[in-house]
């Protein structure tokens, strides 16, 4: 009791951990294809939240990364029959590669301009996805995308009836915990502090010596490497992959996930991606305007809850006994 | 090389009147956000409203010369209504906030208008008459001109010329323009600019609208038109310069003209073109063509 009152998120991340890693064996599959993507999502929320949370760069065009991620990993596992182990990776050095010349451009810019840069990039990366027939499918996309081989493991008599999707969910488990805590120390890292240095006060930062467009490129790089990774294992769960996981629209529901976890937190994103998913899989059923209920929460977000969920509890503390603003991290 | 010179003239002609028309649109955007400083998503949604607008319209007083003209502009003016209701009801409470969150209220405003138009019109496409007038084309050696499009490019040349006139040569434009320099101090010397930010916000709608009834006659209109003009509009406003209406006119014809002759000689390549386009101006003249450093 005294440890939960102490470190209330850590206590609730070993919950979450132990239903995660159990989830298999007392859900039926609908849950756990739930949480892949719940897992995936929360990745690409958290990496686009380290530019937007803690970097205070606002980058439209996020979904460029992601697509890069999921078209390089489809296209090495199916046309090069590289096993997974070497395309997820090699997705995201091209994610992070391609974000280093994008992002080497877009840094030096501000506010408005940035975000515009950063949609210009994407359109790029969308136009190339959408017309290229011959390398990325054009508009009918890659599918048919192979499972990691699990055969190995299927030799084990104790995992012999565990199926693909089962093996596959606890790699993206892996994966994402080992993404996600890679996120997490480096926010908690100097360079992490430098990074929100950078946003709070971009010249007295270059005064004191540090290279803010560098410590801005380096983010931007680490997150769109994130995005690749998530990018990567999506196409996969997905067994496929098409041009609209790199248009604006997802790039700006991504941001809309950020928006409702909350910015200003670490786990915020986390929170927002389960939610929205959830949201969209209960309204799924009832209407088909998806885009407007998206809409209608974008609204009350903007308007009334700016620091999202993660926001909600000390908004309802300061409005009901006056307490004062707890320091946010959003920008 | 006769018929090299008709191609060239007649991709010329069909990207030109593209240009116009995107124009009409750009203008308001641009208009927009040197005044307000609001990048406006839902720009797009006021341009697909124009088109479907004008399609119920002209389906209530029925087609023909009269009915063409007059639910166009009926359409363009109901846009401009509405945009006014949700400026002085939504977006002043916006003003001051993060730009973020002033560019996430316009996308949700676009969200949310991409399924109203689904409930209200459904998902198949619709399409809207040409006026009679407007029937037929121009032929002279192989260049085809249709009246349609001439009369697009005839619009646009006179948006730009009203628009010229009004911000430069009458008070009204006068005190728009000084809202755009500095808020305060107008506001300070008596004028209420809460109304100009009003009017200006209703302007762009208005010309958005317009330029989505005009187009309708060339196309269909589909729920998906708004959320898919809207990129081609920014990446207008970001090669002529956010803030500027020639910069608008000047984004527009090289868009019209890049992507006319793109998709003549590279049709692959033509959607990164343009994309590739707004890229190279961000980099090296982020104020874009013609516009101004900014100073705040």
């Amino acid at each position: 009791m005294i440890a939960l009152k102490k470190h209330p998120i850590g206590s609730m991340l070993t919950v979450v951990a132990v239903l995660l890693i159990f989830l298999p064996s007392f859900a039926s599959n609908n849950y756990v294809n739930f949480a892949t993507d719940a897992l995936i999502l929360a990745l690409l929320a958290i990496s686009l939240n380290f530019l937007v949370g803690y970097g205070g760069m606002v980058s439209f065009g996020h979904a460029a990364y992601y697509g890069v991620g999921a078209y390089a990993c489809a296209l090495l596992m199916k046309e090069m029959q590289l096993p997974f182990s070497v395309a997820l990776p090699a997705a995201a050095g091209l994610a992070a590669a391609v974000a280093l010349f994008a992002g080497y451009f877009c840094v030096q810019l501000t506010k408005v301009y940035f975000s515009m840069l950063t949609l210009a990039f994407a359109q790029i990366v969308w136009a190339i996805c959408y017309r290229w027939d011959g390398l990325t499918g054009g508009d009918q996309g890659l599918s048919g995308i192979p499972y990691p081989d699990f055969s190995w493991l299927k030799s084990f008599p104790a995992l012999a009836d565990v199926s693909d999707g089962q093996f596959f969910y606890y790699v993206v488990l892996a994966i994402v915990t080992a993404c996600v805590g890679l996120a997490f120390v480096l926010i908690r890292s100097p360079f992490g502090r430098c990074l929100i240095a950078a946003r709070e006060n971009p010249q007295r930062c270059t005064f004191i010596g540090l290279n803010v467009h560098a410590i801005q490129l380096a983010a931007f790089c680490i997150a769109a490497a994130l995005a690749g990774v998530a990018g990567g294992l999506f196409g996969v769960y997905n067994r496929g992959v098409y041009p609209d996981f790199a248009e604006y629209t997802k790039g700006a529901e991504v941001l809309i996930v950020v928006l409702l976890g909350g910015s200003g937190t670490f786990w915020g994103p986390a929170i927002g991606a389960a939610v929205l998913l959830w949201l969209h899989q209960e309204t799924g059923a009832v209407t088909e305007y998806w885009g407007a209920i998206l809409g209608l929460i974008l609204a009350i977000l903007t308007l009334a809850l700016p620091d999202g969920l993660a926001g909600l509890g000390s908004m309802v503390k300061r409005k009901l006994f006056g307490k004062p603003k707890a320091e946010g991290g959003a920008p | 090389m006769q018929l090299d010179l008709a191609l060239f003239a007649n991709q010329t002609l069909s990207g030109l009147s593209t240009a116009m028309l995107m124009f009409i649109a750009a203008a308001g955007l641009s208009l927009v956000f040197g005044v307000l400083r609001l990048l406006n998503f839902a720009h797009g949604s006021f341009f697909m409203f124009g088109a479907y607008l004008a399609w119920q319209v002209s389906s209530w007083i029925g087609g023909g010369e009269f009915g063409f003209w007059i639910s166009i502009f009926i359409a363009a003016a109901i846009v401009a209504v509405l945009a006014a209701v949700i400026e002085s009801l939504v977006f002043k409470r916006l003003y001051g906030r993060p730009e973020l969150i002033q560019l996430l209220f316009t996308y949700s405003l676009a969200l949310i208008a991409g399924d109203a138009v689904k409930k209200l019109w459904g998902s198949q496409p619709l399409s809207l008459a040409r006026p009679p007038s407007l029937i037929g084309s121009f032929e002279f050696g192989g260049v085809i001109l249709p009246y349609y499009n001439f009369f697009l490019l005839c619009a646009g040349l006179a948006t730009a010329g009203v628009l010229w006139y009004v911000m430069q040569r009458t008070r009204i434009g006068m005190v728009v323009r000084a809202a755009a320099v500095d808020r305060e101090m107008l506001q300070l010397l008596g004028t209420r600019v809460k109304v100009v930010y009003c009017a200006v916000f209703s302007t762009g709608a208005f010309l958005a609208a317009l330029a989505g009834a005009l187009v309708a006659p060339t196309t269909s209109i589909v729920p998906g038109m708004g959320a898919e003009v809207i990129i081609p509009l920014f990446i207008i406003v970001v090669i002529g310069g956010m803030g500027s209406i020639w910069g608008a006119l000047l984004g527009s014809i090289i868009y019209g003209v890049t992507l006319s002759f793109g998709i003549l000689w590279f049709p692959q390549f033509s959607l990164f073109a343009v994309a590739a386009l707004m890229v190279v101006i961000l980099i090296f003249r982020p104020q874009g063509l013609v516009g101004e450093v900014q100073t705040r």
